[in-house]
Parts: structure tokens; sequence; C-alpha cells
């Protein structure tokens, strides 16, 4: 159980992100934001491993990404 | 649910002024959590460049300056030398390092001053539109090479990392890229060697961060990271050039 935020407004639309998601989940929304850019959503949001690429990568730190512990 | 990746707290939440796609962001945040995790955010000085990233100080929550244009490492030397028990670095571009700033980094390393570069190399000059710089590689189109770079007219691009190598005072040098998250990971490993080189006291310290800027390549952010990898890598290899623990562990 994994969840991603966007926070849409920081976001330019760079498209970084999109590019490394494993799960190939991240997409342009159709609308522009206040910037004027396509920010980038999740769709499938279930389908998010948690796995921190998207975040890496991207250069605003649009992403924070909430995880469930692993039992070990 | 557990955070396991957010915003570094060092950063102010404001967003950065950079283009669409540019790396800088990524450069800072590495920056940033490897203060943190190393606990050093109250003895942390920063010096900031001229450049894209001149107002690196509007982003970190640290004590920072802003040296003249390529003289952030003597800027750093005056104060590490009057501070010696703070952590000093520079975050400077290759326009500004590799440069006009050529003879400062070049005497801080020589002289081994106790401080850590952080340098940016995105192989062209940025916040002045794209004209070429001492690290544009051959054959590359800026605006002031139309035709490409060549050897003839603009001789040949500068290894920073390289060329440290041979200096007594060069403690640690290190080449890095912040295009895919595995380099990402090995980028911020690298940052943090280099500050625990400094805070260990054995010499000058830098690491190199290849980074795209997609505006001035005229590429898309997708276009300009895969460029980097197909042209900067090749020509920049990535690794340790020189760690105190001696030897060059490329990888």
């Amino acid at each position: 159980m994994a969840r991603v935020i966007f926070r849409e407004e920081r976001c330019k639309g760079c498209r970084l992100c999109t590019a490394v998601c494993p799960r190939g989940i991240i997409k342009m929304s159709g609308h522009i934001n206040e910037m004027g850019y396509h920010p980038a959503a999740v769709e499938e949001p279930e389908k998010c491993t948690g796995c921190t690429l998207c975040a890496l990568v991207c250069p605003d730190i649009v992403i924070e990404v909430e995880r469930e512990e692993k039992a070990v | 649910m557990k955070k396991v990746f957010k915003r570094p707290e060092i950063l102010k939440d404001v967003p950065f002024h950079y283009c669409p796609g540019c790396t800088h962001g990524v450069a800072h945040r590495l920056v940033a959590e490897v203060i943190e995790e190393l606990g050093i955010r109250d003895i942390a000085i920063g010096v900031a460049p001229v450049g894209c990233s001149v107002f690196v100080m509007d982003y970190f929550e640290i004590d920072m300056f802003q040296g003249s244009h390529g003289r952030a490492p003597a800027v750093a030397t005056g104060i590490k030398r009057v501070l010696p028990d703070r952590v000093v670095f520079t975050y400077q571009g290759d326009g500004d390092l590799a440069a006009i700033g050529t003879g400062e980094f070049v005497h801080a390393a020589t002289r081994g001053e106790k401080i850590t570069v952080i340098f940016i190399n995105n192989a062209i000059y940025g916040m002045t539109g794209g004209q070429m710089a001492p690290t544009t590689i051959m054959g590359q189109v800026t605006k002031t090479t139309p035709f490409g770079r060549d050897r003839e007219t603009n001789g040949y691009p500068i290894r920073v990392c390289e060329m440290l190598v041979p200096l007594e005072g060069a403690a640690y040098l290190a080449r890095v890229a912040v295009h895919t998250p595995k380099a990402i990971i090995q980028a911020k490993k690298f940052i943090k060697r280099a500050f625990e080189v400094q805070l260990a006291g054995l010499g000058f310290s830098l690491v190199e961060v290849l980074s795209a800027c997609p505006t001035n390549w005229g590429l898309s952010p997708l276009e300009a990271v895969k460029w980097l990898e197909e042209n900067m890598v090749p020509y920049y290899p990535l690794g340790e050039y020189k760690s105190p623990a001696g030897g060059a562990i490329n990888d």
C-alpha cells in the first residue's frame, strides 16, 4: 500500500516522472495549473508501489511518497 | 503510512525559479538532504555563484554568501580560515567555475583548502542565453557555436575532475549525474563523501554534477536527459576520481 502526493501547483510539466514510473501510471493532466503548465498526476493510484523513482527525478520536489512499512 | 520521500526541511517551501526539467532542483535537494543527514545544518555555510543558481540562498535555510563571478572558492577559503569549525561549500556552474573562475578552484585545490565544491556542469551558459562554455562538448551547437564546437576555433572541453587529480591538495574528486534515478542515488552518495572528507579535515573536495539544460540545449526535458546520457556521459565518465583511501574507483 503506497500513496504519492503531487503538489500540482508546483509542477512545471517537464514529464521526467512519467518516463521513470515502472508502472507507467503517471500522466499529464488535461487542465493547466496556476503557473500555466499541464501538471503530472497519477492515474490508477492503487497500482502505485511507492518506489519513489518519480520523486527522485522531480526537479521541483512536487512529489511526496508514503508507504506502509514492510514487515521484516 | 510512513513518509518515505519528502522535501528536506533545509529547503524553503518556495518554488524554484529554474526552467521546466532543469536539474538544478535535483542537485539542490541532494545537497540539502546530505546536510540534513550529516546533522551540520547549524554549521554549514554555502557560497553562491553567478549564473542561474545565483539565487541559491533563496532556497537554503542555512547561512549563505554570494561570491563575485567565479570567486566562490576564494570567498569560501576566507570563511573557512576564519571559521575553521564550519562546513563551507560552494555551489557553482560551469560558466562560473570552469571559465572565469578557473584560477580560483585550481588554486583552492592546490592549497588543499578544506572546502567542498559542488560543480554543476551542463555544458553551456544558462543564464546568459546558451553560449558556448568551456565544458561544451565537441560538435555541440550553442548560440556562439552555431555549426557545432570545433577544435580549430574553439579548442577542447575542460575535464575538471581529471585536471585536478594530480594536485596533492585535492583529497576527494568525483563526477556524478542527475539524469536517472540510479545516477541520482550515486550522486547523493558521492556528495555525502565529499562533505565527510571536509568534516575529517582531509583537504579539498569537489563533486562535478552533470546536469541538463533543456531550454538552452533546445530540447524537451525528456530529450535532454537522453542527450546527457548519450553525449555528455561518454565524454565525462562518472565515478570517483580521487578519494582519501587512495586510487580511483570508477564505476
